[in-house]
């Protein structure tokens, strides 16, 4: 009886399984197909000498790979967007905490986080090249700045929005403020913290090229401002753009599963 | 006497709340608080827990002054109160947490057994129906081996059939643990069911309008005279006629 009882589910899932396996992967594959023949053929027929075929984008692709140069740009541009999240992540994080859990605080400084959010992080380039000058510290302080607020503002409202019930079983059971912030609180808020981050983490790759505007002689924003700007190279421009798209994707996809890992 | 409410009112802005409430509790007694809705019983019930502080009065634990909450007096809420992101066992040994693992392990798996949840430790409470869930709720106090109980409608959540079963349950695991238990509900048939004794509140501001003993022997039968007349007395009281 036990074995039928959970076996019928099993199959179930299974099936379930294959399908979307199919759709999950053909369908995406067969848009891709019809958009790239569609592409390829409006720069056939409208004999555009500036827009790129998709040919030539993939062989100015290759000839990136060729040189090393592809491994480099893309090491250096997740290297930048790292290490501005990373730093966003050790800030924003306990930060959000604090104003969560301490409302006269968050009175405070609430005002203060809700008017700079709305700021591009564009509109920052110009102090952040006077602040830190031709380096690496520019770009990766613009892509702090993009995720950092999404960041604070997670955890404030994850902290803030913990059913006052957990709390009070958490005291109820003799726990101290800080035992409650690690059994209770922490634990209760991750679900919400992971979607911020995933949030944070998509608004930090696409400020990404902006970033790479100033300051850089590298990466992907850079491939495709340098590519327009020396001798309008559209193969490389179009090169970059889908590149960025294409990695792009697969963080998201990477972050998702960590965010259904967790919220299992 | 293990639970004394002296003179307690209680009042939020300028709202009165509760108003000079006094009420004793006998170790080991089940008592059920019934009034119509917000008429402060689960205020009253969370100045006995320590979570809120009263304007006027005082509760006593054994002659103790309650000023905040406390293991020896667990409170339990609707099955919500259930830690999501913890299993079963992690749920129930959540208050155990300053015993050796294996002290923990055997608690944890005896308090499985008393509200008969064996098979279920790895489960987590999305997995669980809302009868287990408030099981889990009910182990998870018992656990740390409260001599006060507080259930705040605790089976307010559930079907009608569940509620029933759970109500058997409770009484079960009551009468092998021996704890004074005080119990807010607004089901009056509830409150005859479970209690030995039935505080009958007035409107809010929360008043005692009588106290009512329930004396008849467990199991109840639901359908004796005797049930009926106290049910029906409170009726009366809370001024509801028994008719739909």
């Amino acid at each position: 009886m036990k074995n039928v009882t959970m076996q019928r589910p099993m199959q179930h899932a299974a099936s379930n399984i294959e399908h979307s396996t199919f759709e999950k992967f053909a369908l995406p594959l067969l848009t891709v197909a019809v958009i790239i023949a569609t592409w390829s053929a409006a720069v056939e027929f409208s004999g555009t000498k500036i827009f790129p075929s998709p040919i030539a984008v993939a062989s100015a692709i290759g000839t990136l790979g060729e040189k090393s140069l592809l491994w480099r740009y893309i090491a250096d541009s997740l290297t930048r967007v790292f290490a501005g999240y990373a730093v966003a992540i050790v800030a924003g994080i306990p930060l959000g905490f604090l104003l969560g859990w301490n409302a006269s605080l968050a009175r405070a400084v609430n005002p203060l986080i809700q008017m700079l959010r709305p700021i591009s992080p564009l509109a920052w380039m110009p102090l952040a090249v006077i602040w830190f000058g031709v380096s690496n510290a520019a770009p990766i302080f613009l892509i702090f700045l993009a995720s950092f607020f999404p960041i604070v503002v997670a955890a404030m409202n994850g902290v803030r929005n913990v059913p006052p019930m957990y709390l009070q079983a958490g005291r109820n059971f003799g726990l101290s403020t800080w035992q409650l912030m690690i059994r209770v609180v922490i634990p209760a808020v991750l679900p919400r913290i992971i979607v911020g981050l995933r949030l944070a983490f998509g608004i930090a790759w696409v400020v990404l090229v902006a970033a790479e505007m100033i300051a850089v002689d590298s990466g992907l924003g850079y491939l495709i401002i340098d590519a327009r700007n020396a001798g309008k190279r559209y193969d490389l421009v179009v090169a970059g753009m889908l590149l960025i798209g294409v990695i792009g994707l697969l963080l998201d996809t990477g972050i998702r599963r960590v965010e259904e890992w967790i919220s299992e | 006497m293990k639970v004394q409410f002296s003179d307690i009112s209680m009042r939020f802005g300028a709202m009165d709340v509760l108003q000079d409430v006094t009420i004793s509790v006998e170790e080991g007694e089940f008592l059920c608080i019934v009034g119509p809705s917000g008429c402060g019983k689960s205020t009253l019930l969370n100045i006995a827990g320590g979570f809120l502080s009263p304007v006027m009065g005082t509760v006593t634990i054994d002659g103790d002054p309650v000023t905040g909450p406390d293991r020896r007096r667990i409170f339990v809420f609707q099955e919500r109160g259930v830690f999501p992101w913890l299993t079963v066992e992690g749920n129930i040994g959540f208050g155990l947490f300053d015993l050796p693992d294996e002290e923990r392990q055997r608690r944890v798996a005896q308090y499985v057994h008393l509200v008969g949840l064996e098979g279920f430790e790895k489960a987590y409470p999305r997995e669980l129906s809302g009868g287990m869930k408030q099981r889990v709720e009910v182990a998870r106090a018992l656990a740390v081996n409260p001599d006060v109980l507080f259930l705040d409608e605790p089976f307010g959540a559930l079907d009608s059939i569940t509620r029933l079963q759970m109500r058997s349950e409770l009484l079960r695991i009551w009468r092998a643990a021996r704890k004074t238990v005080l119990f807010v509900t607004h089901d009056i048939d509830e409150s005859v069911q479970l209690a030995d004794r039935v505080v009958v509140m007035s409107a809010r501001p929360g008043r005692i309008r009588r106290v009512v003993e329930i004396d008849i022997a467990h199991p109840r039968d639901l359908s004796s005279r005797r049930y009926i007349e106290l049910r029906d007395l409170i009726f009366g009281e809370i001024g509801l006629a028994h008719q739909v």
